[in-house]
């Protein structure tokens, strides 16, 4: 009776995205043990940012992640920006603020969308990517592209929302809320969700801070913590409190996330709303000089941490990420133990795990 | 269930979010950012756009008055299109076309065709 099998789940799973391996060690149906392996999708960007000139970093490190592009590309910004001392037009500022909350609409939609699929809830999944899409729209029309939309330069943005585009992000942002307040409360009070989230890969407070974990599954752990708040951007201008959930259970990350789409969209219309006009871009000279910095931002996941080293030239001498599943793979290791087999596909996808992000 | 039940009336007697493919075509938005190409007329050869490319699609020939563009490589960003001195590259909202190898398009002076594809890839700088 006290034999131990061993399951490799992943790295192809069918609700794994992407490729992530765990080891479960299980007795009977219960699993006692995991050991994650990760390095699949290891693509070198970390060392190519260094070879690259400076510019053309943004274009790489928006290729970090799929999803979250576009505050990868901000992060690497804000710290160059942070060398070289340059000084941004309000409206960059705010126009970043207001992609960047696409983005996490979108990823948050996509996540919930997965969230369905991972216990069969197919119907609910559809709904999520249908709305979901009207945000990327929104995106090819203000920037040009769908996911990795390249708007993000350093010392600005390369791109401006005209007046007609800011309407019509307003009006799709309450066509959104109208059909989202059809579908959310499927997610929060369910019976068959709930059944699959509640109690399900729990973590406490006291573990959430000391395995360091960030983002919407510490939120949901009680802990109100959001990169956003130390007020970079165009963040210190809006009112708001990061969504904070106490049972740190796999419905409570669902609830994080699902009331931080209602955030975001009023993030949008006070952004849109307080909108200042003028330049983009600042124009600079020169190089990055030989200083670091480190910059944060909050992206859908939770806080992404850019260390940038300049030497004097157009290349750099390092540029380190760190990405929020980075933080919040070890959590798996005090989530899993304990729970049953069937249980471990939705507890790996309450964290949202982005692994492109994590192995670069 | 009672809370997705409006839902699933609503699924039943609503169109497809889908559109049925190769019949309707998504047409590309206004500014959507999608292939990119030269004017070999226009085009001093001053190989910034090929200096400033993160992909390195673009290889300039001073002397030989060439642009080699590979467009398999092309990411579609529109830095080199921001960093032209004489406006001699466009980019159109058409994404590319799936093709049968990776060709590479030259660009030159107007007695050469523009674009013209080469059958052997010239070697890499």
């Amino acid at each position: 009776m006290s034999t131990r099998t061993v399951i490799p789940m992943g790295p192809q799973h069918p609700v794994f995205p992407e490729p992530l391996q765990l080891k479960l060690s299980l007795k009977d149906e219960k699993i006692v043990d995991v050991a994650p392996a990760l390095g699949y999708v290891h693509r070198g960007i970390e060392k190519a940012a260094e070879k690259n000139d400076f510019t053309q970093n943004v274009f790489l490190v928006e290729r970090i992640c799929g999803i979250c592009s576009f505050i990868h590309a901000v992060c690497y910004c804000m710290a160059i920006e942070d060398i070289m001392k340059i000084e941004l037009p309000p409206r960059a500022n705010y126009l970043r603020v207001i992609w960047g909350e696409l983005h996490r609409l979108h990823s948050h939609m996509l996540w919930l969308g997965l969230l369905a699929d991972s216990f069969g809830f197919e119907s609910l999944f559809m709904k999520f990517w249908e709305i979901r899409e009207r945000i990327l729209d929104i995106l090819e029309k203000t920037t040009g592209a769908r996911v990795i939309i390249s708007a993000c330069a350093i010392g600005g943005v390369r791109r401006d929302i005209s007046d007609e585009h800011l309407q019509e992000i307003l009006t799709v942002i309450d066509k959104c809320e109208k059909e989202l307040n059809g579908i959310i409360p499927v997610v929060m009070s369910d019976t068959t969700v709930k059944r699959r989230t509640v109690g399900v890969g729990v973590i406490e407070k006291e573990k959430a801070i000391h395995l360091g974990i960030v983002g919407p599954v510490l939120r949901a752990s009680g802990i109100a913590q959001d990169a956003r708040m130390t007020g970079y951007g165009a963040y210190k201008y809006l009112d708001f409190k990061p969504v904070v959930e106490e049972s740190g259970d796999c419905y409570a990350r669902a609830v994080v996330r699902a009331k931080e789409t209602y955030q975001s969209i009023g993030l949008l219309r006070k952004a849109i709303n307080q909108l200042p006009s003028g330049d983009i871009l600042t124009k600079y000279k020169g190089n990055p000089g030989k200083a670091a910095a480190v910059s944060r931002v909050e992206q859908p996941r939770g806080e992404l941490i850019y260390y940038v080293e300049g030497n004097g030239t157009k290349n750099l001498e390092r540029v380190r990420v760190r990405t929020p599943t980075f933080s919040n793979v070890p959590a798996l290791s005090k989530m899993l133990p304990g729970m049953e087999l069937a249980d471990a596909p939705v507890i790996v996808l309450s964290i949202d795990p982005c692994i492109s992000c994590t192995e670069r | 269930m009672a809370n997705f039940l409006g839902a699933v009336i609503e699924n039943l007697f609503k169109k497809p979010a889908t559109r049925p493919y190769p019949f309707t075509k998504r047409e590309p938005f206004k500014d959507a950012r999608g292939l990119i190409k030269f004017d070999g007329d226009k085009c001093v050869y001053c190989g910034a756009c090929s200096k400033k490319c993160p992909a390195a699609a673009i290889r300039v020939e001073r002397a030989e008055k060439a642009l080699y563009f590979e467009p398999f490589k092309c990411v579609t960003c529109g830095f080199c299109v921001e960093v032209c001195p004489k406006d001699a590259i466009n980019q159109e909202f058409e994404y590319r076309k799936p093709d049968y190898s990776k060709s590479i398009e030259k660009y030159g002076p107007s007695a050469v065709p523009a674009p013209a594809k080469t059958e052997a890839p010239p070697s890499q700088a």
